[in-house]
């Protein structure tokens, strides 16, 4: 495989403990710009921390992180990031509108209030994800499905190469999951790069280009036709059996 | 009877109405955090500082007092924060430890100042209960200042402390200094605080923090209206409490106040609607028990699992009714399952799960089985 175009985004001997317990161990990992890359793995295999380390939320003990091949920073608008929608406290007192109108913050800067315009863009992202009607219903009123849009209406407001989205399908109703999907897709057809925690094996090959293979340590990353095979899920996941039965018959329809 | 042509009582009100402003408005940011007990912790940790400048200067003067005031709170604020980053102590813990420490301390130094043959002293133990009485001019000049600047600065920083509130991990991942907001917000609501200790003392100052957000909370489910009408209430129940306990002789000011407040607090968790406990009651009362979504769509799919090659095989309704709790309205929840995608109707009153909804019940069985190991 040749990429003649900068990686979105480099992974290089990252590693993360929480109180001398290591949670990532020396991660590499290359994401070529446009990729739409599943992260895969147990529970407690460091997933979500791998994305919140390479975004800098959380601290990591070693390793860097290079997007389109500079050193990565903080606040410059390349990375746009949806958390699990269970991390947040929705019963907060605000709208839908407002909720995503937080994606063009980032821009706006200290002090200054968002306006008409950046209002605008955040109605132009309600639409993509079929929740224009509900701009002004409280967001202590949504369905998980409608929290998990409006979260991802927000990461899209923000206008960034890359889109990192924590466990997105988790719990989630299917008109959701198509939603979510189209606009990952579309996303990627315009050159955006998509990175997105997984954890349902079976959508893996319809879902997503290539994946990453994770516990603890990278087991193996790069394309779904390559990576995704038996033997790698079973060192990853330690044979358990009712994950591997239902992944032979995937892999070998895909 | 003219109450505001009285000077005293003019000078009470605008004080107690000054400090109930900041307190509403920063304790909404305290409630919204889940910082209730901040204010609760650091007003006790007052009592120290105060009793301190008093032993240093030998002086009641409003500013050097709540200098003193704020710097015991802010401390006894950052220790917490230590004690629960370095050690496993929990958070209330941590929160109920220094709240007796610090107000122990104070109340040890306050007995001290007290034995002293120095008049000077007198009305100092008046910072325990509070006593807009005794409010001079010169005291609410300065408490208008500092809550005026309390709600200026959070006007400025709407959007930064409404993130800080509500997600501040995305905050922080579009660089955003979120732990500079914190430590701000914090400072601004001890500022809050100390402006309010002559007048509502120390013991019962949290409830300035605390109960005019919990109302306001009840009442609307939007932000700015939330933070104004806590200030409100601020206002209201400050310059109730300390006019009445103003005319009563000896009647100390922070409990008058916390009794008008109790009063909005149990009428706006009774009678909000929508979130109130009334129209709730009216509401459960209308409704028939509805069956929850998930027990339907797993049952429909244990019927399913019966006939493995046949998965559009269809169920019955009368199947499922009698699988489910009695006076469920089944239609209606296999109504809603199907405009989810979920079950499709395959013949008349006959039902199947859609491969999706298989796939979600089958989710599910796997997240259960994950919280059962």
């Amino acid at each position: 495989m040749v990429v003649d175009q900068t990686p979105a985004m480099e992974v290089e001997d990252l590693t993360v403990a929480y109180s001398d317990q290591p949670v990532l161990w020396d991660i590499d990992l290359t994401v070529p710009a446009g990729d739409k890359m599943a992260i895969v793995g147990p529970n407690g295999a460091g997933k979500s921390t791998l994305i919140k380390a390479a975004m800098g939320l959380v601290p990591s003990v070693a390793g860097e992180v290079r997007v389109f091949g500079r050193r990565f920073a903080k606040g410059n608008g390349e990375i746009a990031y949806v958390p699990q929608r269970s991390s947040l406290e929705w019963d907060f007192p605000t709208d839908v509108l407002d909720v995503v109108t937080m994606g063009t913050y980032g821009g706006l800067g200290w002090f200054r209030r968002p306006g008409n315009a950046e209002r605008d863009r955040a109605r132009a992202a309600l639409e993509e994800v079929t929740m224009a009607a509900f701009e002004h219903r409280p967001i202590a009123q949504l369905s998980g499905g409608q929290q998990q849009r409006v979260l991802l209406a927000r990461a899209l407001v923000q206008e960034a190469p890359i889109l990192m989205l924590d466990e997105p399908f988790q719990g989630v109703d299917a008109p959701t999951e198509r939603a979510i999907v189209a606009v990952l897709d579309r996303l990627s057809d315009e050159g955006k790069t998509v990175i997105v925690v997984h954890h349902d094996l079976q959508t893996v090959p319809e879902y997503f280009d290539s994946v990453l293979l994770l516990n603890v340590r990278a087991i193996e990353s790069g394309s779904v036709a390559d990576v995704f095979t038996e033997d790698n899920l079973r060192l990853t996941f330690g044979g358990r059996v009712g994950v591997l039965a239902q992944l032979a018959a995937t892999v070998s329809e895909g | 009877m003219d109450l505001f042509s009285d000077y005293t009582l003019r000078v009470v009100a605008l004080g107690s109405g000054v400090l109930g402003a900041a307190a509403g408005a920063l304790g909404s940011f305290a409630y919204l955090r889940r910082q209730s007990l901040v204010g609760d912790a650091l007003s006790h940790a007052a009592l120290p500082g105060i009793a301190l400048v008093f032993l240093l200067t030998g002086s009641k003067a409003p500013l050097p007092i709540m200098m003193g005031a704020a710097l015991t709170g802010w401390i006894a604020t950052l220790l917490i924060r230590a004690v629960v980053r370095r050690s496993r102590v929990p958070y209330d813990s941590a929160l109920g430890m220094a709240l007796a420490v610090f107000f122990g301390i104070g109340l040890v130094l306050l007995t001290l100042i007290q034995k002293r043959p120095d008049a000077a002293q007198a009305g100092l133990e008046s910072f325990l209960f509070g006593q807009a009485a005794s409010l001079l001019r010169e005291d609410v000049i300065v408490m208008s200042v500092l809550g005026g600047a309390c709600l200026v600065i959070l006007g400025l920083l709407w959007k930064e402390f409404k993130l800080l509130s509500f997600d501040s991990e995305f905050g922080d991942s579009i660089g955003w200094p979120m732990r500079r907001f914190d430590g701000l917000c914090t400072l601004l609501l001890v500022v809050a605080v100390v402006t309010g200790l002559r007048t509502v003392g120390v013991v019962l100052m949290s409830a300035m923090v605390v109960a005019p957000a919990a109302a306001a909370r009840q009442l609307t489910d939007r932000l700015a209206p939330m933070v104004g009408l806590a200030a409100a209430i601020g206002v209201f129940s400050g310059v109730t409490g300390a006019v009445l306990s103003s005319m009563v002789p000896r009647l100390p000011t922070g409990p008058t106040i916390v009794l008008v407040l109790s009063t909005i607090v149990v009428m706006s968790l009774v009678l909000a609607p929508d979130r109130g406990l009334l129209w709730r009651w009216v509401k459960l009362g209308r409704l028939q028990p509805a069956a929850a979504l998930d027990p339907v769509l797993m049952h429909l799919y244990a019927l399913a699992q019966q006939h493995p090659d046949d998965p559009d095989h269809g169920h019955g309704v009368g199947v499922l009714r009698t699988m489910s709790p009695a006076g469920a309205d089944i239609e209606r929840v296999l109504d809603d399952l199907s405009n989810r995608g979920l079950v499709h109707s395959v013949g008349h009153d006959l039902w199947a799960p859609t491969p999706i909804g298989r796939r979600e019940a089958e989710r599910s069985i796997e997240a259960q089985s994950k919280v059962a190991s």
